[in-house]
């Protein structure tokens, strides 16, 4: 194998093609990472002013500064934004930096591909924020039936807006699907010699799996989407009893996506996790095969508990338990995860940088989100849960605080390698505190009031539930306007005007091929294969 | 060993194709919908539809180019093999949907609107009187969906065309051998005859729809049954229409003398891609026609 690699000159000269060419045809994997990550910070600010609003709107009982229908429109534009315009893409875009780079490869395997995958998204968003920019000028309504699209009220009952949702959803699906055909081909493919599968780094793996999730659901997704269309504008009666069929299929379908989906949303982050933990622990992962397994274990079960959405719409019995119980099998590789990490930072010799700030709160909070999944687990307890503002606090614990809090540690921990410059870690230990602080203030009192019985998506609410929405809202407010610390942050990185350069090793701790490219990485990550041991 | 396996990477130039692809699918999408809610097919859809020919008529092209100029070496090959399979995967995922809805609908949506299990007061609410039955001959609403007539048969055009596709899957694979012995001449009759097996299946398919409408009274409004027969069926004939039209393609590219015995991966990637839609027939055959 050597003797290969010195037959290699090297050629490769490091020239960026420049202008807005650069961007539009690009098929550099750098720099398709990049937009990827400026889109999802861009929507992370869309999607969140429809926080702010939800939250305004909720911080009294009774109706104060949107109607009802506007309301519903924001809830399902926030859901809609946040997880297929905020996090998936961000993931996408890390994994675009850094799988190449980890597993020593020049770029990823189907470039142009690449670039067309990243260049759906801003047309399909494109699409859904013009129905709401539409509804604004009062020209029909935008999407108003939850991120969740439930039949009939997205079929018989959704706005004329919903057809161009649909086609809209269409065009990220296809967006992800062709997105996972290119990590997947990369990472089986584009290996550096020696680099076995079992030697890979686990955010190579998670995204590896996550992959295969989005190839095997995404395409059922269209087809939920697909036969809405028809059943919407061309007669047939998929989710219609009246002709045969049923508005619950579209639950069982939805969720057959659904479920994986959530995942989708957190392999990629336990993978960040597993790198930033060791790195700052300064040991190697414990149980690097156990990682792997339990990866994959949570995978395949991820297939067969969709309908623990649906323990309330009367499912017969021994389906309501089979979900039961095989949704309460995922804590147990999910225990396994949250257990190796704990035990990577035992007895190591740790610093807490700002994204191990954020690493170690992200073990903290998912733990929170995951006992509030098994507390909804229990179908005869989700009876009670189900559409409370209990759900919104589990989903939000796992989403918020534990996908969007990884990924925030993902880019405090590879800026440095991106741009060449630290960030200021005084800005980002102060962007931490006030967003740990303000996210449980925002989150956490939605345990209590889902608990007593307050719904979701509704928003008027009862007088007892007054002030913990409060807090909620305060909360809310604080968070959203922190992350302009980070936007600031960010943005001051780049310039690297008054920043520190970053080394090539960037932490003292870390480890791996990514590690020992320059910083910044070059335009071309590695054009001679490095040779694994 | 081989040499250019890890030694010469291969990175594509930048390519203005993507941003095509994406003003063509932003285009031909806002097009269906305005069409679709006009009532009427407007301008857009049309132009996106040629800009997405356009799309593929280039891209496509640049990537044989680069191809016949040997610019491609086996790493990218192995790329492109992997992104074929799980793009084939992605597509049978994309049936599986529709075969769910099927199988949802017959065995447990139509038996609980019957009555069945501990549904009876389901039936006694909603519409008394409606009887579970597969096929579906009275929908619970018949002035809702005017249900059909009588159902598809398994027999006949069906059966028909099931060995016409079975039938160019032997084709195409005799074909392919033929290719990689580089005996050039049975190659191309056994490609054309690939192709027209695959034309008349369409031909065929054609017809069967259209009895289906005038004769059967079996249409897309007709309740479940419609619903799922056109739309599998439907999305099926539309993959033979894809299929058909790439294997036309490289028949093009044989008769250019394209593929040499070695190297020929879009043959290969279409003999993939057509015995996925056989097998989606196959299924089809089984589940939605015979039993
Ligand atoms: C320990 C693992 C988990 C368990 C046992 C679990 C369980 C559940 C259950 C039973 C529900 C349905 C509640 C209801 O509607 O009544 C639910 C909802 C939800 N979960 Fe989880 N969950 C887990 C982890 C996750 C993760 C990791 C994510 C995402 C990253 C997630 C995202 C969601 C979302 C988005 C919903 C709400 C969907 C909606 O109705 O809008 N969950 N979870
Ligand atoms: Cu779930």
């Amino acid at each position: 194998m050597s003797a290969v690699i010195e037959e290699h000159h090297e050629e490769h000269h490091d020239h960026k093609p420049t202008g807005i060419g650069r961007w539009l045809f690009s098929t550099n994997h750098k720099d398709i990472g990049t937009m990827y990550l400026c889109f999802s910070f861009l929507m992370l600010f869309i999607g969140g002013a429809m926080a702010l609003v939800i939250r305004a709107e909720l911080f009294q009982p009774g109706l104060q500064f949107v109607e009802p229908e506007f309301f519903n429109q924001m809830t399902t534009l926030h859901g809609l934004i946040m997880v297929f315009g905020v996090i998936m893409p961000a993931f996408v875009g890390l994994a675009n930096w850094m799988v190449p780079m980890m597993i020593g490869a020049p770029d990823m395997a189907l470039p142009r591909m690449n670039n067309w995958s990243f260049w759906l998204l801003p047309g399909a968003f494109g699409i859904l924020i013009a129905s709401l920019v539409m509804s604004i000028m009062g020209m029909g309504s935008a999407p108003n039936f939850g991120w969740t699209f439930y039949a009939p009220l997205s079929t018989k009952y959704g706005p004329a807006s919903t057809d161009f949702f649909i086609f809209s959803v269409h065009m990220m699906g296809i967006s992800s699907i062709m997105g996972a055909i290119n990590i997947i081909a990369t990472i089986m493919n584009l290996r550096a010699p020696g680099m076995t599968y079992m030697k890979m780094p686990i955010f190579v793996w998670t995204w590896f799996i996550t992959a295969y999730l989005l190839i095997a659901v995404m395409p059922v997704l269209a087809g939920a989407v697909t036969m809405m269309l028809t059943d919407r504008n061309f007669g047939t009666s998929f989710f219609d009893a009246a002709g045969g069929g049923d508005p619950v299929m579209f639950q069982h379908i939805f969720w057959f996506f659904g479920h994986p989906e959530v995942y989708i949303m957190i392999l990629p982050a336990f993978g960040v996790i597993s790198q930033i933990i060791p790195t700052f622990a300064r040991k190697k992962i414990f149980g690097y095969s156990s990682m792997v397994y339990a990866t994959s274990s949570i995978a395949f079960l991820s297939f067969i508990v969709w309908a623990h959405h649906m323990f309330t719409t009367g499912m017969p019995v021994t389906a309501e338990l089979f979900f039961m119980y095989a949704t309460m099998l995922i804590a147990v590789p999910t225990g396994v995860k949250v257990f190796n990490w704990v035990s990577t930072m035992w007895k190591g010799s740790m610093t807490f940088e700002t994204p191990m700030l954020f690493a170690v709160a992200f073990i903290i909070m998912f733990t929170i989100g995951g006992f509030t999944g098994l507390m909804l687990a229990i179908a005869p307890a989700d009876f009670q849960y189900h559409d409370t503002y209990f759900v919104v606090a589990h989903f939000h614990y796992v989403l918020v605080n534990g996908a969007l809090y990884s990924i925030f540690a993902a880019v405090y921990f590879w800026l440095p390698k991106w741009t060449g410059n630290m960030y200021d870690e005084k800005l980002g230990k102060l962007h931490f505190w006030v967003s740990t602080i303000s996210v449980n203030l925002l989150f956490f009192p939605m345990h209590f009031v889902g608990l007593a019985g307050m719904p979701r998506r509704i928003p008027d609410y009862n007088m007892q539930f007054a002030e913990f929405n409060q807090w909620a809202t305060v909360g809310a407010f604080i968070f959203g306007f922190s992350q302009l610390i980070l936007l600031y942050n960010i943005v001051k990185t780049v310039r690297g005007r008054r920043t520190v350069k970053a080394t090539d090793q960037v932490w003292e701790g870390a480890d791996g091929l990514e590690w020992t490219l320059p910083s910044p990485a070059p335009f071309h990550s590695f054009t001679t294969p490095p040779t694994v041991k | 060993m081989s040499t250019t396996n890890h030694g010469d990477y291969y990175i594509p130039e930048p390519s203005k194709w993507p941003i095509v692809g994406t003003i063509a699918l932003t285009t031909a999408v806002i097009g269906a919908v305005t069409s679709i809610h006009g009532g009427s097919i407007n301008w857009v859809l049309p132009v996106g539809m040629l800009l997405i020919v356009y799309l593929f008529y280039g891209w496509f092209g640049a990537v044989i180019d680069e191809s016949m100029a040997n610019n491609y070496n086996e790493q990218v090959d192995r790329s492109f093999r992997i992104g074929m399979l799980w793009f084939i995967f992605s597509e049978v995922m994309f049936f599986a949907a529709f075969f769910g809805a099927l199988f949802y609908a017959r065995m447990i949506a139509v038996p609980w609107l019957g009555g069945a299990g501990n549904n009876a007061m389901t039936n006694e609410l909603l519409w008394p009187g409606f009887e579970a039955a597969w096929p579906l001959l009275s929908n619970p609403d018949n002035s809702l969906f005017t249900a059909p007539k009588e159902a598809m048969h398994a027999l006949g055009l069906p059966a028909i065309n099931t060995a016409l596709l079975l039938a160019s899957s032997v084709t195409i694979t005799i074909a392919h051998h033929a290719l990689r012995a580089g005996h050039r001449k049975p190659l191309k009759i056994w490609l054309g005859a690939t192709i027209i097996l695959g034309i008349v299946f369409l031909f065929l398919q054609v017809e069967e729809y259209m009895i289906a409408y005038r004769e059967m009274g079996l249409t897309l409004s007709s309740g479940v049954y419609g619903s799922t027969f056109f739309l599998l069926t439907g999305f099926h004939g539309f993959h033979v229409t894809m299929g058909a039209t790439m294997l036309l393609i490289i028949f093009i590219r044989v008769l250019k003398g394209h593929f040499t015995p070695e190297k020929h991966f879009a043959f290969e990637a279409v003999a993939w891609y057509w015995h996925f839609v056989d097998v989606v027939w196959l299924g089809l055959y089984i589940f939605v026609y015979w039993l």
